[in-house]
């Protein structure tokens, strides 16, 4: 075992891992922080994007020490208490889902998206949500709520 | 996954001194490859060595008619580069998604030398140089196989130098799950040339297509490519392709970039 350090969210945490444990099985065991969802655990479906320093990655495909020291964002981290992320929000208005299992990770993909290109056309957003899979197929709603949720975020400063 | 004892060394030496001691230890760079392997079990090291904690290994150097392009800096720093010839940064911006660009190495893809890999194509296609920590090797003599390089035991890739094209394109058809390139064709006019390579499609790997080079050293136009010149046994088929299909794809995708070029 050996000990990890991170900051989850805006907290400093820690905990005893194996070599072999993966950043979204610490998230959610030892963390509890279970918004972070795990599809398909083979780095296909997206549905455990978190952010590691401000970007999104896979975190079925990382291992828990491979994110010592690192700024850990998980979709339990975006509100701002009961104030939902307008990215959030927008998936809420625009129904930007249906069984609701990929939207963690379409949330934190699609922040990531907007982060660096605040005026997304709908073919990058569908090309830069290649990495997320909705199994409903509900894509043409999440597509909407991306768009409307780089609208609403050009009048907020970027994180 | 089997455990492992994980190192994150912060030298090269150390990661070589830490790699002759283990008994069965494995490099590890984005690890997008590796850490899916090791789950299914298809990889079981018993020391997994983490290149991301040595300095240096990671950024791109503009030197005129050339730029090195450090072993660790992933996909999505290369995409959105300045500094790289456009060809390789539209490269780098189409490998996997997003997510896996963040965290995908440069130094990684090549070392794996998936015969399916786009960064194989680039490097051939383009001359490049990969520096590692005993010597540089042209990418000639890199790419030795199908997940076989050059690379001794314990040998770590350091960088990449890549001489600048004149104008440059690649196409890939997409294997539309995994975005792994069915058929990926690199053309490059270089000061010397035209060079092309072709990734996805070989027996071994990645190769030049020597034939398509000469005709569009001849004529550098679409009219003038003709795939049917590549042995079919000498290309991949498999359930995603036939060797046939991939050899038509070779044409297309080369007509592709000319045309690209035009």
């Amino acid at each position: 075992m050996a000990k990890v350090t991170m900051t989850v969210n805006g907290k400093p945490v820690s905990g005893e891992v194996e070599g072999r444990t993966l950043l979204s099985s610490f998230i959610r065991e030892s963390l509890d922080l279970t918004g972070t969802h795990v599809g398909c655990d083979t780095s296909q479906c997206g549905a455990c994007v978190i952010h590691i320093d401000g970007k999104s990655v896979k975190s079925c495909s990382m291992l828990a020490l491979q994110a010592d020291g690192a700024d850990v964002t998980t979709i339990e981290g975006l509100a701002d208490g009961n104030t939902l992320h307008p990215m959030q929000e927008a998936f809420r208005d625009c129904h930007g889902l249906q069984c609701g299992f990929c939207t963690p990770g379409m949330v934190m993909s699609a922040v990531d998206l907007v982060a660096h290109n605040a005026n997304p056309s709908e073919e990058e957003i569908r090309q830069w949500l290649e990495g997320n899979i909705c199994r409903c197929t509900g894509y043409h709603n999440i597509v909407k709520a991306v768009q409307q949720a780089a609208k609403s975020m050009k009048s907020i400063p970027a994180e | 996954m089997h455990d492992f004892t994980y190192h994150k060394p912060t030298s090269l030496t150390d990661a070589q001194s830490l790699f002759a001691q283990g008994d069965d230890a494995s490099l590890v760079a984005g690890g997008m490859t590796l850490i899916p392997t090791m789950k299914q079990r298809l990889a079981a090291p018993s020391d997994l060595i983490d290149l991301s904690g040595i300095a240096d290994l990671s950024g791109i150097t503009d030197a005129g008619d050339h730029v090195t392009i450090g072993a660790m800096t992933n996909h999505a720093t290369v995409a959105a580069s300045g500094d790289v010839p456009p060809a390789l940064a539209a490269l780098a911006g189409k490998i996997g998604d997003a997510q896996v660009r963040n965290r995908g190495t440069l130094g990684g893809s090549i070392a794996n030398n998936d015969p399916t890999a786009c960064y194989p194509a680039a490097c051939l296609a383009l001359g490049a140089t990969i520096i590692t920590t005993a010597r540089e090797i042209s990418a000639e003599d890199f790419f030795t196989g199908m997940f076989e390089t050059a690379l001794d035991e314990g040998e770590i890739i350091t960088a990449v130098t890549f001489p600048k094209p004149q104008a440059a394109n690649y196409q890939k058809f997409e294997n539309p799950a995994s975005r792994y390139a069915l058929v990926g064709v690199f053309v490059a006019r270089m000061a010397d040339g035209v060079r092309v390579a072709v990734t996805g499609a070989g027996n071994d790997g990645v190769f030049r297509a020597t034939d398509i080079e000469a005709a569009l050293g001849n004529d550098f136009s679409a009219d003038a490519l003709d795939s049917s010149s590549i042995a079919v046994d000498s290309l991949n088929g498999d359930i995603h392709a036939s060797a046939e299909y991939r050899q038509h794809l070779i044409g297309v995708m080369a007509k592709r970039a000319v045309q690209a070029l035009a």
